[in-house]
């Protein structure tokens, strides 16, 4: 429960999209023309040359020399336009920046829960960890070796002990296999068993998580949804892996489903002694089945604390409102209680604002926040967060003077 | 108009769907009334028939293959069901309106979205384009949409799903419609745009006095927003009761288990969660007693041969079980106990 299984490190994931053309097209088209005028120059500078011999040669030379000016001066224009539009092009570039510099432990045997909204990076986090996306920089340190830069063939080895569960369970399973088969391909990839060996294996694999053998013949469209999962699960369960991401396993399920699912991640964390990276954005069920739990904003860890703390006493001001949107089902609780909304939208990942990337919805905000780049500090025993206007001395942002920023040194 | 301010009454709704796996019982037998001004939750998992209860009521129904087999909805006393379709053209999109789950796939990507807005206040109100175009930028600024005039012009795609879910609000709420049904309004959305859209919702209604169904399958959502719930599994009503009384003493075991199935953050004992076993039905094939009976951890002979009474607990508090009584005064006991505890 104390040694970390897996030191995340400054990990970064940037997605280049590339240069945002719609910004500059009268530049591009400026460009075109230019080129085209170049070639034009140069094929009548042939034709003149070809037919004028006989035709006109007494003005052949006074065309040459107009057209060597023409193209002389078209030909250097391009060139300038080329280097505008270069240049034009890295200042439109746009970078997503999916996951920007996370720095996160795992412990062994614990289930670390990842929330945030959609676009915040934390599926991208998960996959990166296990190198299903590429990783622009730092470390994942994981049983000393680092998985951000394992040559692929090393890597694929560890996914021996590294697995994934996924969302979707209609999408994740192949339709054209056999659960059998499906549960046996991890064994058949890493040549765990063979044979009669495999057969028995998945088999027990399948009772494992309650689904019964007999079903080994069947296809995924026969199952239902969380019935599927379970599937998924065996199938991340195959190779006895250590760490499992599970990105949004329950998201796709019912009520009643996910609560099934979720006891049975915890049955069978505690028999296998595993560790989970449970990523979602239920809260509930986050807070239900997590012992630490990381907030992510736009490419961020912002707050990570134990599990009930960080429901019972937030700190940062998007945890704060993250945690009062979620609805309580207890109607007493629900006509009493204040929820923060928050203004606006998340912003778009590509260029995020600068400073705090939460100031552009932050009520808390004061002019420093949109300058400077918080940093997740130890505010209280073992609860991080990621704010300029609260600090070690003073927790609670809301006896923070007005526009002090006591986290500012 | 009904004295006691009823505006909706749907009596022994049936409606079925013909499928090669034979008839499908969407919908079986389902009554409730609606008082003006009222917030009606609908809670059940998907299958349960809750989507094609509304669609019913406004005659949405695609047929073949589904049919509307039996049964009254009086809208203001008027059976919706027995109007002939210009009539009921008339009632939809103005006097009752839908906002649906996905406002991504509910908005027409290749319209305006002043277009869009305009077309209903055209139809309804008899608005000419100035004064429609008018409105929709008004009905933009109501429902919370900055800048409303410039972004009236816009494409759907240019707004995010909080925004189109706004404006699929501000479409709704444009003839000022008695009866607002929302089909699962936050379920595509994140927490802190759900919770922006609720209160959004809740605003609108004080202010309109619009009555309200909300379709959903999250129990914390009914919670807040709603009067009155009725809580579906496999096209039957299994609880019908003001929300107070559901949440606290529930009479019937699937509300139980579902309650129990949740991860509550305000009272949690950090113990399993309780778990419902098995599956949905398959609501093709559903056995000849309680359909909930396989799956129900107090489910006797009784259950498993004879469809259970839907029992009258109290004046608001119906619930359709054998033992619904039984289940009633546990309940009781057991919100003693917290409250002692």
């Amino acid at each position: 429960m104390l040694d970390n299984l897996i030191s995340i490190n400054n990990l970064k994931v940037y997605y280049d999209l590339g240069a945002d053309t719609r910004h500059y097209q009268r530049l591009r088209k400026l460009l075109y023309a230019f080129a085209s005028i170049v070639i034009l120059i140069v094929v009548s500078f042939f034709l003149v040359n070809a037919i004028g011999k006989n035709l006109f040669p007494s003005w052949i030379s006074l065309l040459n020399q107009i057209l060597f000016w023409g193209f002389i001066l078209s030909f250097v224009t391009l060139i300038v336009l080329l280097i505008v539009n270069f240049v034009v092009g890295l200042l439109n570039r746009r970078v997503v920046k999916a996951v920007d510099g996370v720095t996160l432990e795992i412990k062994k045997g614990e289930t670390l829960g990842l929330v945030g909204e959609s676009g915040c990076g934390k599926s991208t986090l998960g996959k990166a960890i296990l190198r299903l996306t590429s990783i622009t920089g730092g470390q994942a340190l994981y049983d000393g070796k680092d998985l951000a830069h394992l040559p692929q063939r090393a890597m694929r080895e560890q996914r021996k002990n590294l697995q994934m569960i996924f969302q979707d369970p209609y999408a994740s399973l192949n339709p054209r296999m056999t659960v059998g088969q499906i549960i046996g391909e991890p064994l058949e990839t890493f040549r765990l068993a063979n044979g009669k060996a495999r057969e028995e294996r998945v088999k027990e694999l399948m009772e494992t998580v309650g689904l019964s053998p007999r079903f080994i013949q069947r296809y995924p469209h026969e199952f239902s949804g969380g019935q599927r999962q379970r599937i998924g699960i065996a199938r991340a369960l195959a190779v006895d892996p250590d760490f499992i991401v599970a990105d949004e396993p329950i998201s796709a399920l019912d009520v009643s489903i996910q609560a099934q699912i979720m006891n049975l991640m915890e049955r069978l964390q505690k028999q296998k002694n595993l560790t989970y990276l449970f990523i979602s954005h239920d809260l509930r069920a986050v807070r239900h089945v997590s012992d630490r739990v990381a907030v992510m904003y736009l490419g961020k860890i912002v707050e990570l604390a134990n599990a009930k703390t960080i429901y019972a006493e937030p700190l940062m001001p998007y945890t704060k409102a993250l945690i009062s949107a979620v609805p309580v089902p207890d109607p007493e609780i629900e006509a009493t209680r204040e929820r923060i909304v928050l203004q606006g939208d998340v912003p778009s990942p590509i260029n995020p604002p600068k400073g705090c990337r939460f100031h552009t919805r932050c009520p808390y905000r004061i002019d420093a926040c949109k300058e400077v780049e918080p940093q997740l500090v130890e505010i209280k025993p073992n609860h991080y967060a990621a704010c300029i206007r609260i600090s070690p001395e003073q927790p609670d942002i809301d006896k923070v003077a007005e526009s002090a920023a006591p986290g500012l040194r | 108009m009904d004295t006691n301010g009823t505006i909706l009454e749907v009596k022994n709704l049936k409606t079925y769907f013909n499928t090669e796996d034979g008839v499908v019982k969407a919908v079986d037998g389902i009554s409730f009334e609606l008082k003006r001004g009222e917030t009606l939750g609908i809670v059940g998992e998907s299958g349960s028939g809750k989507s094609v209860t509304n669609l019913s009521i406004i005659r949405l129904i695609p047929s073949p293959p589904g049919k509307i087999v039996e049964g009254e909805v009086n809208f203001h006393g008027q059976d919706i069901l027995l109007l002939p379709n210009e009539e009921v053209r008339k009632i939809r999109g103005k006097r009752i309106a839908m906002i649906f789950q996905d406002p991504m796939t509910s908005l027409n990507p290749f319209m305006k979205i002043s277009k869009q807005l305009m077309e209903i206040t055209q139809l309804h109100l008899g608005y000419t384009k100035a004064q429609a175009y008018e409105h929709a930028i008004r009905m933009l600024e109501t429902v919370g949409i900055p800048d409303a005039r410039s972004r009236v012009d816009n494409y759907p795609h240019e707004f995010s799903g909080g925004m189109r879910q706004r404006v699929m609000i501000a479409m709704a709420l444009s003839c000022e419609p008695e009866l607002l049904i929302a089909d699962e309004p936050t379920t595509a959305l994140d927490v802190t745009i759900q919770a922006q859209i609720l209160e959004l919702i809740k605003k609108l209604k004080a202010e309109t006095g619009t009555s309200v169904i909300l379709i959903t399958h999250d129990l914390g959502v009914v919670a807040g927003m709603t009067d009155n719930i009725i809580v579906m599994y496999a096209g039957k009503v299994f609880e019908r009761t003001p929300t107070k009384e559901l949440f606290a003493t529930p009479a019937n075991p699937y509300t139980k288990g579902l309650l129990k199935s949740v991860p509550d953050p305000a009272h949690e004992e950090g113990k399993d969660l309780y778990q419902i076993p098995g599956l949905p039905p398959d609501v093709a094939h559903l056995p000849p007693g309680c359909p909930f009976a396989p799956r129900c951890d107090r489910a006797e002979d009784i259950c498993r041969n004879e469809y259970p009474p839907f029992v009258q607990i109290n004046e608001v508090h119906h619930s359709l079980c054998h033992f619904a009584l039984e289940i009633y005064t546990e309940s009781l006991k057991e919100q003693e106990e917290k409250n002692v505890g």
